[in-house]
């Protein structure tokens, strides 16, 4: 089950990241998890968000140069070992992980990843073969 | 929706009948005018004839067009130096219209119209429309700036002479305009390329697509722009977008134009006489190279200007246009003289950023030139705003973006540029002629 995740180009100078929190909280849309990816120029700001369709038609129309994304949710068991397995299942496959963070809730023994694949599809179809928990989107957003 | 023509277009339009006058008339009309007007110019403009003088010329002089090379230039000096009546051939009496140009560094330049030349700038204007298909029938959302700027005025005469309906909605409030381009019906724009691309980008942000609109010519100047450029433009709104020239030094818009061809201005050359000279050496370019374009008015009474020196760089079309017209053409000006600047020893024309930023893929021409000094070392940033089509979630791609603007700059200038990716929005829109080198070099 793949998610949307929002991502903001920034440019990397004080106060950038304000403005768009703003416009989310005034609109009454949660920011669920965001991770912020930078250099020393610009920035990119990923977001999941409760609302991403309501999120991104927002932003675009603030202005913001706003792409939607989709990404997958992983369930990874919170002990020494647990990301481990999960990396394990793209070790022989095609399947590149362009880059990670952490959700910001957990489930019990549970941490819950967010993961941006090159194909997401061929990596689903990996992790439920491998019987890793797939987080649904309607879990994800409205927690 | 496809998008039809007016009810005017789509056959000869006669107001067009002077363009296509046979070559020996042509020049003959020419040379007759010419001779007028220097003797007119001599008779009542001091300026100019203690400068004929001095080169020991008179009025009689000009006995073949080739003559014109004998007269002096005419710079924007010599206006300034006048000003503000000092170069007028006719008396306040005669004069119905003043308009001024924006001095961006001391006084402006002034220049005057009897009714006479009102009628000339109204012909010349409406040939112009009328050789972008534009004609009765069709709403013109004129868009340049009314005032003291002679573009609005100017396309506000020709489109209403032409039978056209003008809306005078003059320069700003991008809303409104939309607004009114959508709820009118609109079926012709005239402005400024850059401000034509902010239009463009505002109505995708209100969710209008221009090719859902009735809007099929745009009619664009005042500013050099790219072929590339005009591409862009024409493919994300779906109009046919032409050249326009013209200064207001010489009469104002409708100087020359494109027709249906697109492939260089015809210089309504009945009224204006160009040349194009090397700028260094003063003496005529061979057909096909490239030099600065020098026009003389051959019918304007109020302010003649003779072999005035326009600083935009240009060529003659060789051949004869597709369209038929026997006026000759010039390449659309892509620089102008006074817009290069020199880096590090480099010349650099606005328009080659233009052309190297538009070279990368999906880059909308949304830039500034930033110049700087540091350690005595002149600095170049350009600074160019993220669109969406290039945007991505990942660091990687971004990254090669840059580097590949980078590199794509110095491989077409010569010299490294640093290249800042900057927010949408983040470099200031103009309404009318776009801003587009900062030089801070100077200010301590």
């Amino acid at each position: 089950m793949k998610i949307h995740q929002l991502s903001l180009f920034l440019e990397n100078k004080p106060g950038q990241l304000t403005a768009p929190c703003r416009e989310l909280a005034d609109a009454g849309i949660d920011i669920r998890t965001l991770s912020l990816a930078d250099t020393q120029q610009f920035g990119i700001l990923r977001l999941i968000v409760s609302d991403w369709k309501r999120g991104y038609e927002l932003l675009r129309d603030k202005g913001y140069v706003v792409k939607d994304t989709e990404v997958v949710a992983i369930e990874v068991p919170d002990r020494p070992g647990g990301l481990l397995e999960v990396l394990k299942v793209f070790e022989k496959s095609a399947v590149n992980i362009e880059y990670m963070y952490a959700f910001t809730f957990g489930r019990g023994d549970k941490a819950v990843l967010i993961f941006r694949f090159d194909d997401p599809d061929a990596a689903i179809a990996l992790l439920n073969s491998a019987g890793i928990n797939v987080v649904g989107s309607v879990e994800v957003y409205n927690r | 929706m496809t998008k039809t023509a007016g009810h005017g277009f789509g056959g000869f339009n006669p107001v067009s009948a002077p363009d296509y006058l046979p070559v020996p008339l042509l020049r003959d009309l020419q040379l007759a005018r010419l001779q007028q007007i220097v003797r007119r110019a001599y008779e009542n403009v001091n300026h100019f004839r203690e400068q004929m003088n001095a080169r020991g010329l008179n009025p009689d002089s000009i006995k073949s067009l080739q003559d014109i090379g004998k007269l002096p230039f005419t710079v924007k000096n010599d206006l300034r130096d006048t000003y503000p009546f000092g170069l007028f051939a006719s008396p306040m009496g005669d004069i119905v219209r003043l308009h001024a140009s924006s001095g961006t560094t001391g006084k402006p330049i002034v220049v005057a119209y009897t009714k006479d030349d009102v009628e000339v700038w109204t012909s010349a204007m409406m040939r112009a429309f009328a050789a972008c298909g534009v004609g009765s029938g069709d709403i013109i959302q004129n868009a340049y700036g009314y005032g003291l700027f002679t573009g609005g005025l100017g396309a506000h005469y020709g489109g209403e002479a032409l039978g056209a309906t003008v809306i005078p909605i003059s320069g700003g409030n991008t809303d409104r305009q939309i607004m009114v381009m959508k709820d009118f019906g609109v079926t012709a724009i005239a402005c400024t390329p850059s401000y034509f691309l902010h239009l463009l980008e505002r109505a995708s942000e209100l969710g209008v697509d221009f090719h859902d609109l009735r809007v099929r010519v745009g009619i664009f100047g005042a500013e050099p722009w790219s072929e590339t450029m005009r591409r862009r433009i024409e493919e994300m709104s779906g109009i046919k977008a032409y050249d326009i020239y013209g200064l207001s030094e010489i009469v104002g818009p409708g100087v020359g134009i494109e027709c249906s061809c697109q492939c260089g201005l015809h210089i309504f050359e009945d009224h204006f006489y160009p040349e194009i000279i090397d700028p260094v050496t003063n003496t005529p370019c061979a057909e096909g190279e490239e030099g600065e374009l020098v026009l003389t008015t051959l019918s304007k009474q109020a302010m003649p200007m003779i072999r005035y020196r326009t600083r935009d760089i240009t060529s003659f079309v060789e051949g004869q246009c597709a369209c038929g017209r026997t006026l000759r053409r010039i390449k659309r000006i892509g620089r102008r003289a006074d817009d290069m600047f020199i880096i590090r020893g480099v010349n650099v024309f606005p328009s080659q950023i233009e052309s190297a930023l538009l070279a990368v893929e999906g880059t909308l021409p949304h830039y500034q030139i930033v110049l700087t000094r540091e350690k005595g070392l002149d600095q170049m940033e350009v600074q160019v705003e993220v669109t969406a089509e290039v945007f991505s979630d990942r660091i990687g791609a971004l990254e090669a973006l840059h580097t590949k603007l980078e590199s794509e700059l110095e491989h077409t200038l010569g010299i490294r540029a640093d290249v800042r990716l900057v927010e949408p929005h983040a470099i200031q829109r103009s309404e009318g002629k776009a801003k587009r080198v900062i030089d801070k070099r100077n200010l301590g």
